[in-house]
């Protein structure tokens, strides 16, 4: 009896995965354990392995598809051994092929029906079929929402009434969302946009980021915070270093900040749950990463209770390997506390929209010279604005900042850290 | 406003009847000196005599016909079948002649006749004598079919079958004779193909009829300790059928879960589900879900039988299903 290769659930929040590379081809011999194929999940790109041994008899499901979790996406068995429902219960890989292959025109002639969009990848036949309920449907034609962007919670990420109920109209989403890559030959050819099928990673964004800003009530704390001292400490620290490698950034130290700042502030460490709040007694640090199509928060565990060499270097190796989306999903959940910094982007002051259930973050600007009264007179010093984005429903105003003094002593006099 | 059995609604509504037009009478096995086999028919002998409150041998196709060549003099026959299941050897009668006088006398002829007894599952009852028949009857251009789910119904809606010119059919139940409820008295008439909701909600819509009511109702309580508002339809008329009401219900809740006592090929619950389909259409938030009968012969072992019903757990767990809680 040949077994079965299902779509796995490989990241907690996973419905879907796009097979992005089988690693064996048909008729390859495979052992339980082994890689089958690479997936994108919502979050990373991840490994299917194998769950049997013996021959890959038959492979469901060509590269680029997305599939619902639990789906069939190909077979092990005995060399030779029949199949149940031999192609007939997936897409052959002609199928896609046959839709990509009416290009647009070059003819000048403007057509009603909606423009052919750019080349499509072969998994756009996938992206741009939705499922959803028809008064999904229909809710969603009346306020004008966007199918495509609302992920599905029914059967195999049908959409249906709750999720389309209180999405925001699709010019929202998009705005919200970051500007399309724009490919090289993206000039004037004549087409005049082109869709582009959202990655299961910009959904992923788009449903949380907009859960977020919508059912949590919002406000923000700013301060300005002086950095001259917390720059010679690292000056002198990474001198100290000298070639060993490993220098402290000023992120590391805002990061061990914020965790040592949340020890003492324990009202600011907390998740909102549907129906009680979770005061963290341990404090994981959730830090955004920008990366190609998106961001992701990786996060430094036990944050409180590590060097600054070891936020550094953990950091550091974090952020590269999300840049490669190659995270696992234990490495990017269960952030207690979120820092987003886009000092290095040349940003005074921004506010950052809170990653939930965690109830804060706190959004860094640049570090710049300012003059600043020092007395009688005017010193030039380092400084950065600070916004902490707080949930209501968890922080008040007095608690986020009493929280945030803390953080600005132990930044503006880094040896407070030592207390 | 009394508290009567179902079987004594019946009672009355045969009473009040016979007494308000000479030209009814009950004719079926042991109506008469054993006053039914369900005491449908008590007292009825005594008052009426058995001119009126008619014994029959075994012979369901000869009494059936009987009944129908009556209707066509002018009389307004009752036929009482022991059980629907016996009425399976009459049914020539009532298909090809009952249910297409009108038509193929050009209109002449009218058919004024109720064929009336218990349908469906009882208790242990086994596979020959277990069986919902309203699909079957429901099918047939010329007929209509009720099946009332509480005593009141069922007097206002036996009265309403003996005054319609048409054959239709009145599907009772073993389990319901013993039912009670408030019934009101005298003049009361339920109109055929009219729902009635049972139950209001707001989340999910439970159709039903007959003994399936009272599964849809302990269904709907479980489903309010869930925090889930179940509306309960009794369609109580099967054909015609309320489509209206049927339809305002489902485009409120957007979700629903149709339950029957037959089986799931061909059943009543599949007309119900094209209809929903097809006029709220747009107004579905997930496909309709059915509970049957299990689709075999109704098991004599008990624990079978019970696992082969419809029961309010199956249909608990299909509103679940429909409001994607599970």
């Amino acid at each position: 009896m040949a077994t079965k290769v299902h779509m796995e659930a490989l990241s907690p929040t996973m419905e879907e995965g796009r097979l992005v590379k089988w690693s064996k081809k048909e008729g390859d011999a495979v052992k339980s354990g082994e890689t089958l194929a690479e997936v994108e999940t919502d979050k990373a790109v991840m490994e299917l392995v194998a769950r049997a041994d013996g021959q890959l008899l038959k492979v469901m499901v060509p590269e680029g598809t997305t599939v619902p979790v639990g789906n069939v996406v190909a077979w092990i068995g005995k060399p030779g051994e029949k199949v149940d429902g031999d192609g007939a219960s997936a897409p052959t890989a002609a199928a896609p092929k046959a839709k990509a292959a009416p290009a647009p025109s070059p003819s000048p002639q403007p057509r009603p029906a909606a423009p052919a969009s750019a080349p499509a990848p072969v998994a756009v036949a996938d992206a741009t079929r939705v499922k959803a309920s028809p008064l999904a449907r229909r809710i969603a034609k009346d306020a004008g929402v966007d199918l495509k962007l609302v992920q599905g919670s029914g059967p195999g990420g049908r959409v249906i009434k709750r999720d389309v109920e209180g999405a925001p109209a699709s010019p929202a989403v998009a705005a919200a969302a970051p500007a399309p890559r724009t490919t090289p030959d993206a000039r004037r050819t004549g087409v005049p946009y082109e869709d582009v099928p959202l990655t299961q990673i910009r959904k992923t964004i788009a449903k949380r980021l907009a859960a977020s800003i919508g059912p949590i009530p919002h406000f923000f704390l700013t301060t300005e915070i002086d950095m001259e001292r917390a720059a010679e400490a690292r000056e002198a620290l990474n001198k100290q270093l000298g070639d060993e490698g490993g220098k402290i950034s000023f992120n590391d130290i805002i990061i061990k900040a914020v965790a040592l700042a949340l020890v003492q502030h324990r009202a600011c460490n907390a998740w909102f749950q549907e129906d009680h709040i979770r005061y963290w007694n341990e404090v994981h640090i959730g830090m955004a990463v920008a990366i190609e199509d998106g961001l992701i928060t990786p996060v430094i565990r036990n944050a409180d209770l590590k060097s600054l060499r070891e936020i550094g270097a953990e950091s550091r190796e974090l952020a590269g390997r999300a840049r490669n989306r190659r995270l696992k999903p234990e490495e990017y959940t269960g952030a207690t506390f979120s820092v987003s910094n886009l000092g290095m982007f040349d940003i005074d002051h921004f506010t950052a929209v809170i990653n939930p259930p965690e109830a804060g973050i706190v959004a860094i600007g640049s570090i710049v010279p300012r003059a600043v009264p020092e007395g009688e007179r005017l010193v030039v010093r380092r400084r950065m604005h600070l916004t902490m984005s707080c949930d209501h429903r968890v922080i008040d105003g007095a608690t986020g900042a009493a929280f945030l003094r803390t953080l600005k002593q132990m930044l503006e006099n880094p040896l407070a850290m030592l207390l | 406003m009394a508290t009567l059995t179902y079987r004594d609604a019946l009672n009355q509504a045969l009473r009040e009847e016979m007494q308000r037009d000479p030209n009814v009478f009950l004719m079926g096995e042991e109506v008469g000196v054993y006053q039914g086999a369900y005491k449908v028919s008590r007292g009825l002998l005594e008052e009426f005599g058995p001119k009126r409150i008619v014994d029959t041998p075994i012979a369901e196709l000869g009494f059936a016909g009987i009944g129908v060549g009556a209707a066509m003099g002018g009389l307004r026959p009752v036929i009482e079948f022991m059980t629907w299941n016996f009425a399976v050897l009459a049914l020539d009668q009532i298909v090809n002649s009952a249910a297409k006088m009108l038509y193929m006398s050009g209109g002449q002829i009218s058919m004024p006749i109720v064929f009336r007894g218990p349908n469906g599952a009882a208790l242990q009852l086994s596979s020959q004598h277990s069986q919902a028949w309203e699909s079957w009857l429901a099918h047939i251009p010329g007929l209509k079919v009720v099946a009332p789910a509480t005593p009141a119904d069922a007097k206002g809606l036996l009265k309403s079958a003996i005054r319609d010119n048409n054959p239709v059919m009145v599907l009772e139940g073993e389990m319901l004779y013993n039912i009670k409820g408030d019934v009101p008295d005298g003049e009361h008439i339920v109109p055929i193909g009219r729902a009635d909701i049972k139950r209001e909600g707001t989340d999910v819509t439970l159709v039903c009829h007959s003994k399936t009511l009272t599964v849809a109702l302990k269904a709907a309580e479980q489903l309010a300790e869930q925090d889930v508002s179940a509306e309960v339809i009794d369609l109580r008329s099967l054909r015609p059928l309320d489509e209206g009401a049927i339809l305002e219900s489902v485009r409120k809740t957007n979700r629903a879960v149709v339950v029957e006592e037959g089986w799931p090929h061909s059943g009543v619950g599949a007309q119900l589900v094209d209809l929903i389909q097809r006029e709220a259409f747009d107004d579905l938030d997930a496909p309709v879900q059915r509970i049957t009968q299990a689709d075999v012969p109704m098991p004599y072992n008990k624990h079978l039988e019970r696992a082969a019903k419809a029961s309010p757990e199956k249909v608990v767990a299909a509103a679940r299903r429909v409001l994607y809680l599970d």
